[in-house]
């Protein structure tokens, strides 16, 4: 099963290694590197499934996140986040902002592989 | 209950601490004894002439018998038991509490202020990643580089069949962020070590003196030179707590004491001839070996041929003073390895033992002790003194015959398998590693 990915990472070495491994299964990817217009670069794209990253330049991704699931066009889209921090209260902010996968950095290759996978099946 | 109806209970409590009766004081106001006692229960409202009158008397003045303490003591008494609400705190009657005990309640505002600053540090350091900007955006940094290495490596490791030129591309990616690892890392372990240092302090009296005297390099010019130890504490002991200056100054006298009695020069030359042999150094300068290593470790480095390290304990075993050798390591706070010859000495008061050590787990071939306990104050008849245990530590250049005694820094961090005298788990053996040693 394959789709179209929209990955929103800072990291350019992050964002190639993901890029890599998500292509390669089939997957079509498009990037994007910055968190202040990362909603309006998802409403543009209409992904399958979206990769985001917590820690982004200009934006948080619990803020873009929060704003995607108040647009009724997205409300339902799959999100898997991404973050450095593993605390509990980073997982509950990321269940409140309404995330549908939540990923600690770092992560492998087949978790990420997976976990676009099952959202892509819901 | 308004605050002017405790102008009675002020005026008992100065009466009562003036020693005076009260018969004596309403005879001095031209009040009856009984009307006095309604006053002092304060079931008679008391004003004007009389009030003056009565504080001419108990020699103080009228608004400390209306008013009492200050309204800041007050409100910060309310603050104090508006914080912890499941206590009882009898707050319709905290004029009466600061007006009887002013000096108490001060203590209470006090305590709750540092209890607070305590609070904070705690959450601090509790919740470092959450607290510190500088640390979480560091572990961010390198989380997120180790991603992108697991990440780049494992289609490397995983893949055969990659175009060269996506091989290569990897390649240059994982080269770039384990540099840009190195130096993540390696200024987080600075940025660490430079927090660390303040943020551990306890504000135990103790360790605030050890660090001031730490702080001066444990070698004082002015107190050689034969300066009052007046002359030197400010400047030392700056703004340590009363507590740990009273610490300084104890340990500021006795070094005064000490070089009076052994100059650095003197010691020096002895040690020209001899070297650190204790004894032979105690008996050519006329002294006890204690007063010796306490010397030697007054000297700056430079002055010795190797470096010394000393801990001195009371005979409860708590360190009171504490100067680390580069290879030999003294807690910061707590006791030490029960192995160590200092406690040894305490059983065994004006014996010098001396011996070769190891301690499990550091590089310290040729590390000598020398431990000595002498007795404090002064030698009363049929009475067993007190003593207070010394323990030198050097290096020696042969290294012995005998096996040297393998001691401990502290049991929180000792590798030490199978320990007899271990008192709590060490952090570094793996769990159940030691779990035969309670005896």
């Amino acid at each position: 099963m394959s789709g179209h990915v929209l990955l929103i990472e800072d990291e350019p070495n992050i964002i190639e290694a993901i890029r890599f491994i998500l292509s390669r299964e089939g997957w079509r990817v498009d990037t994007h590197s910055n968190g202040e217009d990362a909603v309006s670069i998802v409403r543009e794209k209409t992904p399958d499934v979206v990769i985001l990253d917590v820690m982004l330049p200009g934006r948080s991704g619990y803020d873009i996140l929060r704003e995607m699931r108040e647009d009724p066009a997205m409300t339902d889209l799959p999100v898997l986040m991404l973050t450095a921090r593993g605390q509990s209260r980073d997982r509950e902010m990321a269940e409140r902002a309404g995330v549908s996968r939540f990923m600690t950095k770092p992560f492998s290759n087949s978790e990420v592989l997976d976990a676009v996978r099952a959202l892509r099946a819901t | 209950m308004s605050r002017d109806t405790l102008t009675g209970s002020r005026i008992r409590e100065r009466r009562v601490a003036l020693g005076m009766k009260q018969a004596h004081l309403a005879g001095a106001a031209g009040i009856s004894a009984s009307y006095l006692n309604l006053i002092e229960h304060n079931r008679r409202r008391i004003g004007g002439k009389l009030l003056v009158q009565i504080a001419d008397i108990l020699k103080t003045e009228p608004a400390m018998l209306s008013e009492g303490a200050g309204a800041t003591l007050i409100a910060a008494l309310r603050e104090a038991a508006s914080a912890m609400p499941a206590v009882p705190s009898e707050l319709d009657r905290v004029d009466e509490f600061t007006g009887r005990f002013p000096g108490w309640a001060q203590l209470l505002v006090e305590c709750r202020a540092r209890i607070a600053v305590l609070e904070r540090s705690v959450e601090t350091l509790s919740d470092r990643m959450t607290h510190d900007p500088q640390l979480a955006a560091s572990l961010h940094e390198m989380l997120s580089t180790v991603t992108s290495i697991r990440s780049t490596a494992s289609i490397l490791a995983e893949s055969g069949d990659i175009e060269r030129e996506w091989q290569d591309r990897f390649h240059r990616n994982i080269h770039e962020d384990s540099a840009r690892l190195a130096d993540t890392s390696r200024a987080l372990v600075t940025y660490l070590e430079a927090t660390g240092e303040e943020a551990s302090g306890t504000g135990v009296p103790q360790e605030e003196a050890d660090a001031a005297i730490a702080a001066a390099g444990h070698h004082f010019p002015a107190l050689e030179q034969g300066a009052p130890v007046l002359d030197v504490i400010g400047e030392v002991a700056g703004d340590l707590s009363a507590a740990a200056t009273s610490l300084v100054t104890g340990w500021l006298d006795r070094y005064a004491s000490d070089a009076a009695a052994i100059s650095a020069n003197r010691l020096v030359e002895a040690v020209d001839q001899h070297g650190l042999d204790v004894a032979m150094l105690a008996q050519v300068l006329g002294t006890d070996p204690a007063r010796i290593m306490r010397r030697l470790a007054a000297l700056p480095p430079d002055a010795l041929p190797e470096p010394v390290g000393l801990a001195i304990c009371d005979s409860s075993g708590v360190l009171t003073y504490r100067k680390p050798l580069e290879s030999f390591a003294i807690p910061r706070f707590g006791a030490g390895c029960p192995l160590w010859p200092l406690y040894r000495a305490l059983a065994r008061p004006m014996v010098l033992l001396s011996t070769p050590v190891v301690q499990p787990g550091r590089e310290s071939d040729g590390l000598w002790v020398d431990a000595f306990a002498v007795p404090v104050g002064p030698i009363v008849a049929n009475r067993d003194p007190v003593v207070e245990s010394h323990m030198l530590i050097r290096r020696v250049a042969t290294i012995p015959d005998d096996p040297p005694l393998e001691v401990g820094i502290t049991c929180r961090v000792c590798p030490r398998a199978n320990c007899a005298v271990r008192r709590e788990p060490s952090i570094v053996l793996g769990p159940g590693q030691d779990a035969n040693n309670a005896i």
